[in-house]
């Protein structure tokens, strides 16, 4: 039998594999250096998309993904009741494209997408406002995907460690990993935190955007960097955009590694009532000073998209870090380097939907059981991740 | 070069920042949301001009002072070398308003305070309002915010609420102190606030005139009625403000002052990163901030009135422009604080409030938070910092963007949980006036130009 | 000066604020809220709270405190949550 898990990291991540975990019989420990859910976490628009990936492992485990969250959250409101609310909305996305050389590669990308199974149906032009009725009219090409989904990430994460703790698990803040203790072996025999030593049989690194520092701190570095990204907040405003609506140029923001400022304009009502606009991404280290042109670039295409939206108020503006590797894909498994160490990470702005089937798979290669989808894309010894660490 | 000062907030502090400042050879730019200068303590009359605030003649007439009213700074944003001070000029609260980013080399925030209110059963009830809002629309407007009020909070500032009140033919039917009063303040205090008194016992010989009784260690516990107050509940407090059961009296009333001493206008500050310490900002004897080329002056810096803000403002100001500590200012300022701090000992904020409120009592009028729904997200969805207390109960996440409540849900949240709810966080409003979507979009260099 | 509240003139002074004109014209509360309908007014009177919104010429989220009222300002309740008047 597997003795204790210790996971680092408290955001929905370390949540998906601390419940996955649990849900299978195992006893585990959750330690963050901060309150649960408040950083990455806190600072996403709840995306599970699968809409924005191209076809490859990422899709893979998107699709899988979003095939497990309804299931996920049954057995949350089995064990929580009330508790389990998440703000779930299976509403389904609409990618458009506002110019003429954006429409085709748009269609095409879509075509590849429902090769593999997507659900991606094109919707003539001239009928994207049945799908919108504040839209803007000049749009060229559009595509609906029933599957997108969207949930509140702080009350899942939140949700998903209530269920860890209703099963014997502990979650603990404000506790801060600084290492691991490993035995005679090389193994992984106990974390050293900030309240002392506290032993395992293995741990998960789910640090997110630091956990290229805390894999360092653990002996077997990996090369995962943050990358920025803001979000505008609107006023509540009655049920105004019905999907999660988008400019086609996130096709491109996402799985780009440029420095220089991407913006593309998701826009989303949220059951709360305000419109979420997001998100930028700039590679920027852990810089997290406000920068207006980001905001004015993301104001700029919303109202592009939405010009109701130009006389709304806007009252917040949110940013964060989103872990990713330099071959943007997540990386979920054993650490053949420090026996016991596993990493969760590198979703980068895609964690939230990719967590219910990070969870499970980090759940089925701790405990041996047969994985349910392909781990080798994702494994830890990519030399993406292990050279430029 | 001459220096260029951006100050922000014109009440006293800010009115002898920009003056300072400008005397000292800065080309200053003064910005204040409201249509004229004077800031909260020295509201004019719709319509007055600038004379009748301390320095404001001189103020419009200086050659090296731009005075930008109707002004909202949205945000601030650092520079290699000083800030950018981003601004929407026009009627509140826009669309249409004009933007600008003004370059500051050195930046004073004067941003002030607002009441704090504490909340209890009914306090969200229309005539229930804060001693500032009847205070703003007696001097400003000439209007009473009812025929029959209750005043009721901590502090000095209620005497002269009442007595603006009492100005514009309300009847005050009791002035609730929910200290002990002027029993509370230290032999220092009372030394360093000498003129001060004299002002409140002139405050208390009008009350008494008015027959308006002034009553300490009692406070209003509720406030009644349909779509509007109509009454409320009153009662005796003990000394952690805790009500003393049997106390209780009920006064029929159309209207209700609450203010429990202020809060301080953090947001500007926040977002130029200025160090925090009990609430406040951080500054040295030159009121600069943790943050070089960042001043700050009157209540951000602790509350304690105007005669100490004109005197930081002074010092600012003349210190942003370049020039040593003007000593007369510096002497001022030392003694007003001896004042503040006797103030802030003799009428603090006693933990027992949080027994005020019922369980439906809201806690954040924005989003309509109740008392209980704050309790179960901060115990049962592990809401342990402000951040995730926010978005599991939703509490501060509305227009206000947590001014009224982030204070008094992070106190609450910490008697529930042990969490840590540090209350800086509560502060963080990157956006720190709302602004329109389409104003935000436009670029103001591009149209200026 | 010229002004409608909730479609009714209502007589204004130069540098009234829409606050000052709701309170002398009666009103105690100009706002509904979007969850609970509950009637609100003015509370801090300066800016800080966002209780005392209303829609002005079609735009919602005013502050009444803050809005000083212009010859032919339509005023009007807001109720809950409302987006902009469509302007032709």
């Amino acid at each position: 039998m597997h003795s204790d898990v210790v996971v680092v990291g408290a955001g929905v991540i370390g949540a998906a594999c601390a419940h996955a975990l649990s849900v299978a019989g195992v006893r585990v420990t959750v330690l963050d250096r901060g309150a649960p859910a408040s950083a990455t976490t806190a600072s996403g628009e709840g995306n599970v998309l699968v809409s924005d990936k191209a076809p490859g492992p990422e899709l893979d485990l998107a699709m899988a993904s979003r095939l497990r969250w309804p299931s996920l959250i049954a057995s949350l409101r089995e064990d929580l009741g009330a508790g389990a609310e998440i703000e779930w909305e299976a509403k389904g996305g609409l990618v458009v494209a506002t110019t003429e050389a954006a429409a085709q590669p748009l269609l095409d990308f879509a075509a590849a997408q429902r090769a593999v199974g997507v659900e991606a149906c094109a919707v003539p032009a001239e009928r994207a406002r049945d799908f919108e009725p504040h839209l803007t009219p000049s749009v060229t090409a559009a595509v609906h995907y029933p599957q997108d989904a969207q949930l509140q990430p702080v009350l899942a994460a939140c949700a998903l460690l209530a269920a860890v703790r209703k099963r014997g698990g502990t979650v603990r803040s404000g506790v801060a990993v600084s290492g691991v203790d490993t035995d005679a072996a090389g193994r992984v025999r106990a974390v050293r935190t900030s309240d002392g030593e506290v032993a395992c049989g293995a741990v998960i690194n789910a640090c997110g955007p630091w956990s290229g520092a805390f894999s360092t701190a653990a002996g077997a570095p990996i090369a995962i960097l943050p990358r920025r990204g803001i979000v505008l907040v609107t006023a509540a405003l009655p049920a105004t955009i019905r999907h999660k609506v988008y400019d086609a140029d996130y096709v491109g923001a996402v799985a780009s590694g440029d420095a220089d400022l991407q913006t593309s304009s998701v826009v989303e009502s949220t059951p709360a009532g305000p419109v979420l606009i997001g998100s930028s991404r700039q590679r920027v280290g852990f810089t997290d000073h406000l920068e207006v042109a980001v905001l004015r670039e993301l104001a700029r295409k919303a109202v592009a998209l939405f010009p109701i939206l130009a006389e709304v108020p806007v009252m917040r503006a949110y940013g964060g870090f989103r872990p990713y590797a330099p071959d943007h894909l997540p990386v979920i498994g054993p650490d053949p380097r420090v026996p016991g160490l596993w990493h969760a990470t590198g979703h980068e702005g895609a964690g939230i939907g990719l967590a219910a089937a990070t969870g499970r798979l980090m759940a089925e290669l701790l405990t041996g059981a047969q994985p349910h989808l392909d781990p080798a894309p994702f494994r830890v010894d990519r030399p993406a991740l292990m050279e430029a660490a | 070069m001459t220096r260029r000062v951006v100050v922000v907030g014109a009440g006293p502090a800010g009115v002898s920042a920009a003056l300072a400042a400008a005397d000292a050879g800065a080309q200053v730019t003064l910005v204040d949301s409201a249509p004229t200068v004077g800031g909260q303590f020295h509201r004019q009359p719709a319509g007055a001009g600038p004379d009748k605030v301390p320095g404001g003649s001189r103020l419009v007439e200086h050659p090296r002072v731009r005075l930008l009213t109707d002004t909202v700074v949205w945000t601030v944003e650092p520079l290699h070398s000083g800030h950018l001070v981003h601004v929407r000029t026009g009627q509140a609260d826009g669309p249409g308003r004009h933007g600008e980013a003004l370059t500051a080399d050195a930046l004073v925030l004067a941003t002030g305070a607002y009441d704090r209110a504490l909340p209890f059963p009914g306090w969200d009830l229309p005539g229930v309002v804060t001693a500032g809002a009847a205070q703003a629309l007696a001097k400003g407007q000439g209007i009473a915010i009812g025929d029959r009020v209750l005043v009721a909070g901590t502090g000095p500032f209620l005497l002269p609420v009442a007595q603006s009140l009492v100005g514009v033919g309300a009847q005050v039917v009791e002035v609730l102190e929910a200290n002990g009063g002027i029993r509370g303040w230290t032999p220092s205090a009372l030394v360093a606030g000498r003129g001060k008194l004299a002002e409140l016992a002139g405050y208390a010989r009008l009350l008494a005139t008015h027959r308006v009784p002034y009553r300490t260690r009692r406070t209003v516990i509720a406030a009644h009625g349909e779509d509007r107050v109509t009454s409320v509940t009153t009662a005796a407090l003990d000394r952690e403000w805790r009500v003393k059961p049997g106390t209780e009296r009920r006064l029929p009333v159309d209207a209700v002052c609450v203010g429990f001493g202020f809060t301080p206008q953090l947001e500007l500050a926040v977002s130029a990163r200025c160090e925090l310490v009990d609430g406040f900002v951080e500054v040295t004897p030159t009121q600069e901030t943790s943050v070089p080329g960042v001043f700050a002056a009157g209540e951000l810096t602790g509350i304690g009135g105007a005669d100490l803000a004109a005197a930081e403002g002074t010092i600012a100001g003349a210190c942003a422009a370049g020039q040593a500590i003007p000593e007369a200012a510096l002497r001022k300022a030392r003694r007003g604080r001896t004042f503040a701090a006797g103030l802030a000992n003799a009428y603090p904020v006693r933990p027992g409030w949080r027994t005020w409120p019922a369980d439906d009592t809201l806690v954040c009028r924005c989003e309509e938070v109740t008392l209980g729904a704050l309790r179960t997200a901060a115990r049962e969805r592990d809401a342990l910092g402000v951040r995730s207390l926010k978005l599991t109960s939703r509490v501060g996440l509305g227009l206000c963007q947590g001014r009224v409540c982030g204070r008094n849900a992070a106190e609450l949240a910490a008697g529930y949980t042990g969490g840590h709810y540090d209350p800086s966080d509560t502060a963080r409003r990157p956006i720190a006036a709302p602004l329109r979507l389409g104003e935000l979009a436009e670029d103001p260099e591009k149209e200026n130009t | 000066m010229n002004v409608t509240v909730d479609g009714e003139p209502q007589p204004a002074r130069a540098g009234q604020t829409v606050a000052a004109l709701l309170l002398a014209a009666a009103r105690v509360s100009w706002r509904d809220t979007r969850a609970g309908g509950r009637p609100r007014g003015l509370f801090c009177g300066i800016g800080v709270c966002f209780d005392c919104l209303v829609v002005v010429n079609g735009i919602p989220d005013v502050r009444a405190c803050q809005r000083v009222v212009a010859d032919g300002d339509e005023i009007r309740t807001q109720h809950g949550a409302e987006l902009p008047e469509a302007r032709s």
